[in-house]
């Protein structure tokens, strides 16, 4: 299922909004392997560069390729917002609509909501209405949203950045099981922490550009550029 | 006031006629109203086009349109001469239907897109990533704010159920065929009749409560105190 979609490969690519460059250009490739994170200060482009891979920011400039379609490419993907975006409806509803929506039974999609309820711990939960949730419960309701249709590859935009350590911990522990299950994950956070502990693979951005690329292990413990090294022994990097 | 009371106790023939017939006027009215300004509404707010801005301007300033001029218009259209004359609808409940549904639309679309509006900014990032599909779209948000839509709906049923100026000039207020509260009560008052004036103006007052606690009732708002 990974081997679809990657290698995904940017060339020159770049966002501009009335005539300012957001992000770009952009020279990067992605092979499909386990989880990468995209980190970087606040203003770097971390969002941006996942919004344009995952074609919901329009590209004005240079290309994205996957390794199929892109329509397809797009058919195989999810993505999770940092604010978790859910529907005015309950957590078995919230769950089972992107289901709903590539027409799967009612029934089996009902199955599948508690199947996935289950793992994310909200089983108790399922007739709940999804905003009176907490902003924890929220995001692993989002996560196992996205995760249901069984993407080849979620997009996480800082999935943990307003939540406490507990729940910090529980989304990354469902982060790893997605990961085993096969399902490529490419994570943006500014959590050194969080990078260490789940990253496989580290694209770091700065200014609105790829700074640096490199192995989880090599990025930590030996980084190329010195902004890069700042930024790990937690300096201020603009 | 007493023989207002009595009429409405004893529920007069007459009284339940017209009673009737104002309703079946204006729910057939809102009914087809919800129709169009719904889906209208919710596609203002997905859809992006040249002149949305200007399109959203009219119809909010369409909220205010005079309901004499509106029954004008669709007399000329249904006049003998007129346009649609040959449909012989003038003079019928269909042409004060129609009447009501042209003054009710802008209402209920104004009202419908400001919450829709605020709904799809809240579920655009989510929508566009699942990828989904224009009518996707608008059906997701009208059935995620239905009880916002619910509102909308009663305000249009409030605006219609009251009308008399358009519906007056339509309908012609002829006896056993086009006569409705509101016309029946200007008649009444006219004629110095004010206890059944008084008592048909209880019976509207009353179907306009009616209507609004059983659509609430059916919509459960205010169930959940969050939405």
């Amino acid at each position: 299922m990974v081997t679809e979609l990657f290698p995904l490969t940017l060339k020159d690519a770049e966002t501009s909004r009335r005539g300012k460059r957001l992000v770009g250009p952009l020279d990067l490739t992605l092979d499909g392997q386990g989880l990468c994170v995209v980190i970087g200060p606040n203003g770097a482009g971390k969002t941006t560069l996942l919004r344009l891979m995952h074609g919901t920011a329009r590209l004005t400039g240079g290309r994205i390729d996957w390794a199929c379609d892109t329509a397809e490419a797009r058919h195989h993907q999810a993505f999770v917002f940092q604010r978790p975006i859910v529907l005015r409806r309950t957590v078995e509803e919230n769950l089972t609509y992107p289901l709903r929506l590539r027409r799967v039974a009612k029934a089996a999609a009902r199955a599948a909501a508690e199947e996935w309820a289950r793992r994310v711990g909200l089983h108790a939960l399922l007739s709940h209405r999804a905003g009176t949730l907490s902003g924890g419960e929220q995001q692993k309701l989002a996560i196992a949203r996205a995760l249901i249709t069984k993407p080849a590859l979620v997009f996480l935009d800082e999935p943990t950045a307003s939540l406490d350590g507990r729940a910090t911990r529980e989304i990354e522990g469902i982060l790893q099981k997605a990961k085993a299950d096969g399902t490529r994950l490419i994570l943006s956070t500014h959590d050194m922490g969080q990078a260490r502990r789940i990253g496989d693979q580290v694209v770091f951005m700065l200014g609105g550009r790829v700074h640096e690329t490199a192995s989880a292990s090599a990025f930590f413990e030996r980084a190329t550029t010195p902004e890069a090294r700042a930024f790990i022994n937690g300096e201020i990097v603009e | 006031m007493r023989h207002a009371f009595w009429l409405v106790v004893t529920l007069d023939a007459e009284l339940a006629e017209i009673a009737l017939r104002s309703l079946r006027v204006t729910l057939t009215a809102l009914v087809i109203a919800c129709v169009i300004a719904l889906p209208l509404s919710a596609i203002l707010a997905v859809r992006r086009f040249r002149w949305r801005r200007s399109v959203i301007a009219v119809l909010n300033a369409l909220m205010g349109l005079p309901p004499v001029v509106v029954g004008l218009i669709v007399y000329i259209f249904l006049s003998r001469s007129g346009p649609l004359g040959a449909l012989g609808l003038l003079f019928t409940p269909t042409a004060m239907i129609v009447a009501q549904v042209i003054i009710i639309v802008p209402l209920i679309a104004s009202i419908a897109h400001q919450s829709l509006r605020d709904l799809w900014a809240e579920y655009h990032d989510l929508l566009i990533s699942l990828n989904v599909s224009q009518s996707q779209k608008v059906r997701t948000l009208l059935w995620d704010s239905r009880r916002a839509l619910l509102t909308a709906a009663l305000a249009g049923f409030g605006r219609g159920i009251g009308e008399v100026g358009a519906i007056m000039i339509v309908g012609g207020n002829i006896d056993n065929a086009t006569r409705v509260l509101t016309t029946a009560i200007a008649l009444e008052t006219g004629k110095g009749q004010f206890a059944l004036a008084l008592a048909l103006g209880f019976v509207l007052i009353a179907l306009a409560l009616g209507v609004n606690l059983a659509i609430h009732w059916i919509g459960q708002t205010e169930r959940d105190s969050r939405w």
